[in-house]
């Protein structure tokens, strides 16, 4: 129960138990139109799902999700490392150096990450620079995460409070000591479950994967729907989508798991570490 | 510069089409969020749970798998729209999710005086939340709304993948023909740039006339 209402009355009860009825036998009619629309399609024929209890195919698409996850740990490993220069870079007292980071940040948070793949595929050959299939895939996602990487991080040390910054002032580290012995790692304990959530983000992104031909998951699914000749389009999306589901969904629980743990572990105001 | 002069036409189009396409999402986006908020804050169980279940679903798979499976697999299903409609579709069901999180955000900010004050006049659970939480809420949230509207036009770059010409494929095309990739990219970039310029100063606009000092 939230703000909005009271604890319901004898009226409002009935009235909640009807929507409740209401709602059960609406939904009830959704899925049976849903599975209407698949059976009188012929998309719940079990040869149609059949190839789905064969090893070889999942050991196929399972081959890809192992491909996904390395694009995406690759492209949020480098992206958050130069997302943590960015921000520590942007709160520089140098203005060129901060100028610097914030122009990048704002300029890679408005380029779609589409056009970044396409000047992977196209500008850098035109360069002399043609990188592995892998990296065509890493490298535009690495460039288009570490804006959103460097935005956690900063909010990360902004959040910090400015005695932090102040008292190693006065036990005389100076600013880069300051950063590194006191500052990041406070912020950084702070910014984990962000850091996690972004990762989801950057582990849906390798589904643009599908424009490099890297054989990625959404890109292996397509090839496996030619190889059948497009008869299990709609099987093989929906077994994709709940691979892409199970992964995505298993790494947004473990952010917000780590949410509460941290909430949880944050000494009370006034509680001095050390001071036991 | 000749070159993206030569096709300007190809450009045009593509931009014309992206600006509808979000335009399009973002009004789709904001109405399936509304819908779905409410469900998430009713006292009604199983609304609740298909809009937890709804929120989730969409968060956790691709947008590009979205528009794949609405463009090539509701056809199979015997659903059809044409390309863009359903390119609109697929974003604003996507983004809706994302919207929906952020409304939720700012409902929780609202004050709980605020509720109990609106039940004692007498409103119900519709009314409070019509006239006086969510309005609330929206003027609290504006800002990471632009924000997501941003998004929700970076995303749309991905309709490319089910063939919808919009403005990162006419740069594309248009390269493939002149092979200046380079000055086209650029180009477009640029262009994406000022769309999300319009975005966050009138989101900034907005904020300025909407925000509720506490």
């Amino acid at each position: 129960m939230n703000v909005l209402f009271d604890e319901p009355g004898p009226r409002a009860r009935r009235r909640i138990r009807v929507a409740t009825v209401v709602s059960v036998l609406a939904g009830a009619l959704l899925v049976a139109l849903a599975v209407r629309q698949f059976a009188i399609n012929g998309e719940l024929d079990w040869k149609k799902w059949a190839p789905y209890t064969q090893w070889p195919n999942w050991r196929y698409l399972l081959t890809a999700l192992g491909q996904t996850l390395l694009a995406a740990g690759l492209s949020a490993g480098l992206g958050g490392l130069a997302g943590l220069l960015l921000a520590v870079a942007r709160v520089s007292r140098n203005v060129v150096v901060s100028g610097f980071a914030r122009a990048y940040m704002e300029t890679v948070r408005v380029i779609p990450a589409v056009l970044l793949i396409y000047v992977v595929l196209f500008v850098l050959p035109s360069l002399g620079l043609d990188l592995p299939l892998l990296w065509k895939l890493v490298v535009p996602l690495a460039v288009s995460s570490s804006a959103q990487f460097g935005e956690i991080f900063r909010a990360g040390i902004l959040s910090l409070d400015r005695g932090q910054g102040e008292a190693a002032a006065a036990l005389g580290l100076n600013n880069g000591q300051a950063m590194r012995l006191v500052i990041l790692p406070q912020a950084l304990r702070r910014v984990v479950p962000s850091l996690v959530s972004q990762t989801g983000g950057v582990l849906k992104d390798t589904s643009l994967g599908f424009f490099v031909s890297y054989a990625e998951l959404l890109f292996s699914g397509k090839v496996l729907i030619g190889y059948y000749q497009n008869q299990l389009l709609i099987q093989t999306y929906l077994v994709i989508g709940a691979i892409y589901f199970t992964a995505n969904y298993a790494l947004s629980r473990f952010a917000r798991w780590l949410e509460r743990r941290g909430n949880s572990n944050r000494p009370p105001l006034g509680h001095y570490p050390g001071h036991r | 510069m000749d070159v993206l002069l030569d096709n300007l036409g190809t450009f045009a189009e593509g931009v014309a089409t992206t600006v509808e396409l979000t335009t399009l999402s973002f009004l789709g986006a904001l109405a399936i969020s509304l819908v779905i908020v409410t469900f998430r804050v009713s006292p009604v169980r199983p609304l609740r749970l298909f809009g937890t279940a709804y929120v989730e679903v969409f968060q956790n798979v691709p947008l590009l798998l979205w528009i794949l499976f609405f463009v090539f697999g509701l056809p199979k299903l015997g659903i059809r729209f044409e390309l863009f409609t359903t390119a609109v579709l697929a974003v604003a069901m996507y983004s809706a999710a994302y919207y929906a999180e952020a409304l939720r955000t700012g409902i929780n900010t609202v004050a709980a005086g605020q509720a109990e004050a609106a039940r004692a006049l007498g409103l119900g659970f519709g009314q409070s939340l019509r006239w006086v939480v969510l309005p609330q809420a929206l003027r609290s949230v504006v800002q990471p709304l632009g924000n997501l509207t941003v998004m929700l036009l970076m995303n749309t770059a991905l309709a490319a993948g089910a063939g919808l010409v919009e403005l990162s494929t006419a740069a594309n095309r248009v390269n493939l023909v002149e092979a200046e990739p380079i000055l086209i990219f650029s180009g477009a970039a640029v262009v994406y740039a000022l769309l999300a310029l319009l975005i966050t100063t009138a989101t900034r606009l907005l904020e300025r006339r909407l925000v509720i000092h506490r």
